[in-house]
């Protein structure tokens, strides 16, 4: 009973929507690599140091929207470096990947610890703070859950339309998922398969890279160790269930928001004092592990996904 | 740019790169290190004698090298075979359990009975846990890259349940921690007073055995067969997925020694801090190795020694120790960098 109530409070999706938001950010990123081609495991690691970078930017003086260029502008070196390895190159994209995670996270460790040798506890920044959209926050339940978020939000609901629009309607959308569909006929019509990918991996990463700042500079308003934990593969977990779509990834986003949002409102009911708090914890990995199993054999992986495009080679 | 074959790489076309690399990345830690307000010859010269430098420190590396040997050659049989096994984490904790369920006076025998049964018991719980994944791949198609990276977090919760339910240690004045392995369960030292127990020898053992098996055996034939081309394994009659799910069974074995030999050799019981991601630090041995299984004993000192040098290091030179993992990941990155323009020629066009 108590959980069929905790469904209908307003708190309970604003807190899955804010959940949402920074998964929603990183799997777009992700979507958008794989679309073209490229599958990126940089994306942990990218998320780590976008944290870092923004939230350190503002706790040196920078406006918050600075600090969310600085993120996105550390993205997408990162994507820079990944791409350079794995598309001309064409090194494995599984090793590169992880390679790119362990150096993104551990630079920004170093740095983090350079940057605030002493601190005991993380230092704190004003964060984003929720702005609350005239007429539609009134609306009951949906209002004070989709419309009295903070920016960082809504810009990412607004991204979701932007991809869905840009990479089905645009020339420049078409070319990305030919390069990850048939960069073959890509390279026939004279564009550069390498360009578009390189590309394509950058912007995504820059949009990981964003999703980490989520987390310091509107989630939360501190950078600590640890602090992604896993949501960047949760997002590579994203893209398969959303079936490589902007829209149903979002959807994904979303349920999976919700249930860990009702998972951690469920540990405090006496129901979910019973049983250890681990098996909560555990729910949000085990339930991505099961979206994959049902959703892989309707997948429809972009045909030269991982595939590296050497020109001049049939 | 296009990549062009090279037919017969000349010596220097096959050594200058990695030379390349390792110069790179000792540049890279200098200028860090540097940052850091450090002069980076007595960082590097720190690192290199906190490794290397007297009996203590080599000691010290080569028991920090032994799991990282384990979890490098369970990576390194996984991925020969295309199997991208990222969950040696978990397969580690594993085998750490097993040892621990086992070794805590639930079989009351003597060591030369008890251990084995230990040593099989832990072997076969990461090849079970990794033995979910595999069948996932080979049953449904899900990419095992993402279930074997989550199976650790949740692998790792599971272990955490436990620490704090029916295996806390009663004695443990709180600490979420299990009983001590009684003495039959310990891996005695390999030389009366020095602090080097036979997991060290297993791990080399096993090396030797992984050797084996890829250079002398059907099954490494296959393994690397489906590794090289699925389809061409597939058209020569080769059982594609009884292979991938053999060599999860293998690799999840290897991992879970490790566990096994980090409780049963080193800690003595198990904690949520019994491994500071060896698993994830495997792939970069395996990797740097080539993922060949004697090279992988190799990788795993050198990844020991800049562990362990970088440890002593930053005690002295107060800089921060993610210096050992930035430079392994530069290291990684720029290897696979070096062994692909070995055999290719960069052609502009």
């Amino acid at each position: 009973m108590e959980i069929i109530e905790i469904l209908f409070t307003a708190s309970f999706w604003a807190a899955a929507i804010r959940i949402a938001s920074p998964l929603i950010f990183a799997t777009l990123g992700e979507l958008i690599c794989e679309r073209a081609g490229v599958l990126n495991l940089g994306i942990e690691g990218i998320m780590v140091a976008g944290a870092f970078a923004g939230w350190m930017a503002v706790y040196s003086g920078t406006g918050l929207w600075v600090g969310v260029c600085v993120a996105m502008i550390v993205g997408m070196g990162f994507g820079l470096l990944h791409s350079i390895l794995t598309v001309p190159f064409g090194l494995s994209q599984h090793v590169v990947g992880l390679g790119v995670t362990l150096l993104a996270t551990s630079s920004t460790y170093y740095a983090y610890r350079l940057a605030l040798p002493e601190v005991t506890s993380p230092p704190k920044i004003q964060a984003f703070q929720p702005y609350e959209i005239p007429i539609l926050s009134d609306i009951p339940l949906l209002g004070p859950a989709l419309f009295s978020q903070t920016p960082l939000t809504y810009l990412a609901f607004i991204l979701v339309a932007v991809v869905a629009v840009v990479l089905y309607r645009t020339p420049l959308g078409l070319a990305v998922r030919a390069a990850g569909e048939n960069p073959a006929a890509v390279a026939a019509q004279g564009l550069s398969v390498t360009a578009i990918r390189m590309g394509a991996v950058m912007f995504g990463s820059g949009l990981m890279a964003v999703g980490g700042a989520f987390l310091t500079m509107s989630a939360f308003d501190s950078f600590f160790f640890e602090m992604v934990n896993g949501r960047g593969w949760i997002c590579i977990a994203l893209v398969v269930f959303g079936s490589w779509r902007p829209g149903k990834a979002l959807l994904g986003a979303v349920l999976f928001a919700a249930f860990d949002a009702l998972q951690i409102r469920v540990q405090q009911t006496s129901l979910g004092t019973q049983i250890p708090y681990q098996i909560f914890l555990m729910m949000p990995y085990i339930l991505s592990i099961l979206a994959l199993v049902v959703m892989s054999r309707r997948a429809e992986v972009p045909a030269a996904l991982m595939v590296p495009f050497n020109k001049g080679e049939r | 740019m296009r990549l062009e074959p090279i037919k017969n790489p000349s010596l220097g076309r096959k050594l200058v790169p990695p030379a390349l690399a390792l110069t790179t990345t000792i540049v890279i830690a200098s200028l860090l290190a540097m940052l850091a307000g450090a002069n980076p010859f007595s960082v590097l010269g720190l690192i290199l004698k906190g490794a290397f430098g007297s009996q203590f420190a080599l000691l010290e590396t080569l028991n920090r090298a032994t799991p990282l040997i384990f979890t490098g050659l369970a990576v390194a049989v996984a991925f020969r075979a295309k199997f991208w096994n990222i969950g040696a984490e978990a397969q580690l904790y594993a085998g750490a359990l097993m040892t621990v369920l086992l070794g805590t006076g639930f079989l009351p025998w003597p060591s030369a009975a008890l251990l084995p049964v230990i040593i099989l018991a832990s072997i076969l719980a990461g090849a079970f846990l990794l033995l979910i994944p595999a069948l996932l791949k080979t049953r449904f198609g899900v990419d095992e890259v993402v279930t074997t990276l989550l199976f650790n977090f949740i692998f790792l919760l599971f272990i955490s349940m436990l620490l704090e339910g029916p295996l806390k240690d009663p004695m443990g004045m709180g600490w979420p921690k299990s009983a001590r392995l009684i003495p039959e369960a310990r891996l005695p030292r390999i030389f009366e007073g020095l602090r080097l127990h036979w997991g060290f020898a297993l791990a080399l053992i096993s090396a030797v055995g992984v050797w084996v098996i890829q250079t002398r055996s059907t099954l490494g034939y296959e393994m690397r067969a489906v590794g090289l081309n699925k389809q061409a394994a597939a058209f020569a009659g080769i059982p594609i997925n009884l292979v991938l799910v053999k060599t999860a069974l293998l690799s999840g074995g290897l991992a879970a020694l490790a566990g096994f030999s980090e409780v049963a050799g080193l800690k003595g019981s198990l904690t949520l801090d019994l491994s500071p991601g060896f698993g994830y630090t495997g792939i970069i041995v395996a990797m740097l190795a080539l993922l060949n299984p004697l090279g992988v004993v190799v990788a795993a000192l050198f990844v020991a020694g800049i562990f362990v040098g970088a440890d002593s290091m930053s005690r002295a030179a107060d800089v921060p120790t993610y210096l050992a993992d930035i430079m392994l990941a530069v290291a990684l990155l720029l290897m696979v960098l070096a062994i692909m323009l070995a055999r290719f020629r960069v052609v502009r066009d």
